[in-house]
């Protein structure tokens, strides 16, 4: 963390994102349903008013919780609990700062309220979390404040296709910035829209230099796996537990292979006593204009 | 012979105390199930969520297998590995904590993560330099130490560092800094 080296308060943030590796943070929408991830061995939960799959299903403007059941939420459970925020709804952060929120996740699964502006992150002593799906948009949020990464994939459809796109853009652009000749770095930060010191920090490392977790799709054990090995430091799993027919059970098994992820023997016998997963969607499918992953900028 | 320290991998900040052991030069490894711990001469717990920890170690066996490796082995445990090394747990908990080091511990006791901070706490066992830069995530405190419980550290009145014969236990993250004093007396003293 040489560049924010000084900055206390940056490290006590990216410290927590630290204690979540290795880990799956479930989506949640009652104080029920976090019993339940907890008890599968979450290592945080995600308090939201509905699921991805449900707002997609639904429409309408998806908004933060209701403060009540994220109180709820917190007094039923000791891990750290999450809630998101509307991309550039400062307010409702404040209000989810002031409720006692872990992790705020600026969220482009809810309705954007600002078309330009993201939320300034650096005034809150609550940490953030925002999802990319490039290198340039990782460094922009952290040049914003945010103490964790996650990948965007496409939100509630349990379908990993854009999750694994994401990913890959990341740590290849990554790999690219590590060959760059010094005199190249200007231009390229310029071109990426990024300060110049982060991607000095990426050439010189070959990492964010916040964790880097991954959502979006990930629906059974397998999925799990995959992300991790691609270089996911931990998994979000929304619409892919409580849309499937066994959700406890379902959580619990992939708890386990993101622990055991590069050992496919137990990654298969926590697999095998499931039952159905969510019924997927095709990319294809979706109308262009609903696509989730284009909020953010 | 160079000792092995294996680090419990099943989740949390496993990586940066690898990093400290590096930074000290120790060998190390990774624990994510019994048969890992044959070739440990002394295991870390690190920092992260505990009551996924002791599900998890459940799960693996190695809720059976570390208090085995205790008996004759040396045990290092920060914020979350201390709840699990913790004879007690205030309040409750749905999983037992191992009990190896006897203490008593309240979780989340300074609050929630707006409450978190980074403060210097005193180290008498460095009469150079007691003064440690400690990151508290979260963090236990120890509500009750046991008469074979050694307080070697401290944030104000509070033991935030405590010893029994093999055990070592931390409420803080000395991982997260990279000052790597606590991991060099681990090593150099504890295991020898």
């Amino acid at each position: 963390m040489e560049i924010f080296k000084g900055d206390k308060q940056f490290q006590i943030k990216v410290g927590l994102a630290e204690m979540l590796k290795g880990g799956v943070i479930m989506d949640v929408t009652n104080a029920e349903q976090a019993k339940i991830a907890e008890d599968a061995g979450a290592v945080a939960v995600m308090a939201l008013e509905r699921i991805p799959a449900d707002i997609r299903a639904h429409g309408g403007v998806a908004r933060m919780s209701n403060p009540k059941v994220i109180r709820e939420i917190m007094d039923t459970v000791s891990i750290p609990v999450m809630a998101k925020c509307r991309i550039g709804h400062f307010a409702e952060a404040q209000v989810l700062e002031a409720l006692g929120v872990d992790f705020i996740d600026e969220s482009e699964v809810l309705t954007p309220a600002d078309e330009r502006y993201h939320v300034d992150k650096w005034k809150f002593k609550a940490p953030f979390v925002c999802g990319c799906r490039e290198l340039g948009e990782a460094l922009r949020r952290i040049a914003e404040g945010a103490a964790m990464i996650r990948t965007k994939g496409e939100a509630g459809t349990g379908n990993i296709i854009e999750a694994v796109r994401h990913m890959r853009t990341v740590i290849s652009e990554m790999k690219r910035v590590r060959t760059l000749a010094e005199e190249e770095l200007i231009i390229t930060a310029k071109e990426m829209g990024v300060p110049v010191d982060l991607l000095v920090f990426i050439r010189k490392k070959g990492k964010l230099p916040v964790p880097n977790f991954a959502a979006g799709g990930i629906a059974t054990p397998a999925d799990a796996s995959l992300m991790m090995q691609l270089g996911a430091e931990s998994v979000f799993v929304g619409s892919g537990i409580f849309k499937s027919e066994d959700p406890a059970e379902r959580a619990g098994a992939i708890v386990t292979a993101v622990t055991h992820y590069d050992n496919p023997d137990i990654v298969a016998k926590a697999s095998e006593k499931l039952r159905e997963a969510m019924p997927g969607l095709e990319i294809s499918q979706i109308p262009e204009g609903q696509l989730i992953q284009g909020r953010g900028w | 012979m160079a000792r092995t320290v294996g680090v419990l991998g099943l989740q949390g900040d496993f990586a940066r105390h690898l990093a400290a052991l590096r930074r000290i030069h120790c060998p190390s490894r990774l624990v994510r199930r019994p048969e890992d711990l044959k070739t440990c001469d002394a295991l870390i717990l690190p920092g992260g969520e505990s009551t996924t920890f002791m599900n998890l170690m459940e799960r693996t066996g190695l809720a059976e297998a570390v208090p085995e490796f205790a008996r004759n082995h040396f045990l290092f445990g920060t914020c979350a590995g201390l709840i699990v090394l913790a004879t007690e747990i205030e309040g409750g908990c749905r999983f037992r904590p191992l009990g190896l080091i006897d203490l008593a511990v309240r979780r989340n006791a300074y609050g929630r993560q707006v409450d978190s901070f980074s403060e210097r706490i005193r180290i008498p066992l460095f009469p150079e330099n007691p003064a440690f830069e400690a990151v508290f995530i979260r963090a236990p405190k120890i509500v009750r130490l046991g008469g074979s419980t050694e307080p070697l550290g401290f944030h104000r009145d509070e033991v935030v560092l405590a010893r029994n014969a093999n055990v070592l236990a931390a409420a803080f993250h000395p991982e997260l800094t990279r000052d790597s004093r606590i991991h060099d007396y681990f090593v150099r003293q504890l295991i020898g």
